[in-house]
């Protein structure tokens, strides 16, 4: 193994690193808000606005991200959607996670006792206030687990945009790859940052979940 | 429309969950003061009948009458939201299984909805506190999570809770049927304490002895109907249908 390249190639993959992490956290907030979204579709009291929320879910869980990715960038051109190769990949890969977080949104507030939102509502709150004060306080500290495995899905899923050029670590990798003949050197470089990020992170949520659970 | 009403009037309550009829023409009044228990075998309707007084679940035929206004009156559905919230905060409610919000303390648990829904400032709120968890017993525990309570507790304050939003009536589904035997007592004794306060009370109930110490009137409910309703000595002592003794005569022996 040729760690005297890995040494000298290393501050380019940092750069790399931060355009993954900048990828990352955009697409997160991206997810977060068509999860949320989501989730207040499939949670509506209107029918027409639950099955766009179902649609929505099924039609990009349903297809390779990748996919997605293609049709927004190289298709969105044919009908009018101009996007530079970043701002495809935190919209393609922001709406996908989406579908996942609306998943795991619905299901944490599903899973709340549905005697709390009854003694709310008892109380004379209405629908949405049953939902902000009593539902979703308890609700959201049940999803910092299961966003925390969206969110690092997520961070792995960035490595998809290489494929539209965006130079990230993957990307990155590959074009070193191109002039150094060493893809083993090169891919476990890259894999390295990924798992620094994403320990990183993983500390992050578990220290978030700690801090919002119940006394 | 506004003819005379009993205090809490029910009239012809019918409720169908597809093709089972689960509560069969009822009717029934209640006068300001007064206190009545709803007996009856597993299934018969009594959770049912309660939770369609405040609208929790829908009647299917039938009107509900509090204080001269009908609760489930048929409105489009933005009014008729902001006039089943007004109706709800009149009417108490207490679940079988306390249903505190597990997020708030005690104190957070009482306040939450006066503070919201009449806007009462930070030390109105805080009094309000005091005194309803006073009444219960429960000032000690107010800065308390609800995790860190005993069944009985937790009830009490449910009841503070309940107590807070000032009801003109309290409905009590089973209060002190999920709770360990020997904290039955202190449940009851603030539900006596609020008979002598006057307050209106609807209670399903499965305590015969408690229905029939505090309780002006007992409805016996079977399969939907009211078989037998009249004063506890009565209901309790000389009732007249079969299916009442038979039930009193299983119930009575059972707790012995
Ligand atoms: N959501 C529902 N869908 C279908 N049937 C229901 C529903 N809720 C209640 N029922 C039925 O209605 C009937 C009356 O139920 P209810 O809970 O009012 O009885 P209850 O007298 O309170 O019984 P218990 O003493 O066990 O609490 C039962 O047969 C029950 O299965
Ligand atoms: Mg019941």
């Amino acid at each position: 193994m040729d760690t005297e390249l890995m040494l000298k190639v290393y501050p380019f993959f940092l750069e790399a690193a931060w355009v993954t992490i900048q990828l990352s956290v955009l697409t997160a907030v991206l997810g977060l808000i068509c999860g949320a979204l989501g989730t207040a579709a499939r949670l509506s009291r209107l029918a027409v606005m639950r099955f766009v929320g179902a649609a929505y879910v099924s039609v990009f869980r349903g297809t390779p991200a990748l996919i997605q990715l293609f049709i927004l960038y190289f298709g969105g051109p044919q009908i009018g959607i101009q996007l530079d190769a970043f701002e495809a990949g935190v919209i393609g890969l922001g709406i996908n996670a989406g579908a996942y977080m609306t998943e795991t949104m619905r299901g944490a507030i599903i899973s709340i006792d549905k005697g709390q939102r009854e003694a709310a509502r008892t109380l004379g709150l209405s629908r949405w206030q049953a939902m902000y004060k009593v539902i979703l306080p308890q609700a959201a500290r049940l999803m910092v687990r299961p966003l925390g495995v969206n969110l690092n899905m997520l961070i792995k899923s960035t490595a998809l945009v290489a494929a539209i050029a965006v130079v990230e670590l993957t990307y990155t990798a590959q074009r070193y790859i191109g002039s150094t003949y060493k893809p083993f050197e090169m891919f476990l470089l890259a894999g390295i940052l990924y798992m620094i990020i994403i320990t990183v992170v993983g500390k992050g949520v578990s220290w978030l979940d700690r801090k919002v659970q119940i006394t | 429309m506004t003819d005379q009403t009993a205090f809490v009037d029910i009239r012809h309550a019918q409720k169908s969950y597809g093709a089972l009829e689960v509560l069969k023409d009822i009717s029934l009044t209640v006068e300001q003061g007064q206190i009545v228990a709803i007996i009856g075998p597993s299934g018969s309707g009594k959770s049912t009948l309660l939770r369609a007084i405040n609208d929790l679940d829908a009647l299917t035929g039938g009107e509900i009458w509090l204080d001269g206004v009908q609760v489930n009156k048929s409105l489009p559905h933005r009014q008729y939201e902001k006039h089943i919230n007004e109706m709800r905060q009149q009417i108490g409610m207490v679940f079988q299984h306390f249903n505190l919000f597990p997020h708030l303390t005690v104190r957070e648990n009482v306040t939450m909805a006066p503070t919201l829904l009449k806007g009462l400032s930070k030390d109105a709120a805080e009094q309000l506190a005091r005194e309803q968890l006073d009444h219960v017993g429960m000032l000690d525990r107010i800065d308390y999570y609800p995790s860190q309570l005993s069944g009985g507790q937790k009830q009490r304050v449910a009841i503070a809770r309940a107590l807070a939003m000032k009801p003109k009536l309290m409905l009590f589904d089973e209060a002190t049927s999920a709770l360990d035997p020997e904290l039955v007592d202190e449940v009851n004794q603030v539900m006596k304490k609020l008979a002598e306060d006057q307050m209106t009370m609807i209670i399903v109930t499965h305590e015969m002895d408690f229905a029939a110490a505090v309780c002006d009137r007992v409805l016996f409910m079977d399969q939907g109907v009211v078989v037998e309703e009249g004063p506890p000595e009565v209901v309790f002592r000389n009732p007249t249908q079969q299916r009442t003794k038979e039930f009193l005569r299983k119930h009575l022996a059972g707790a012995k």
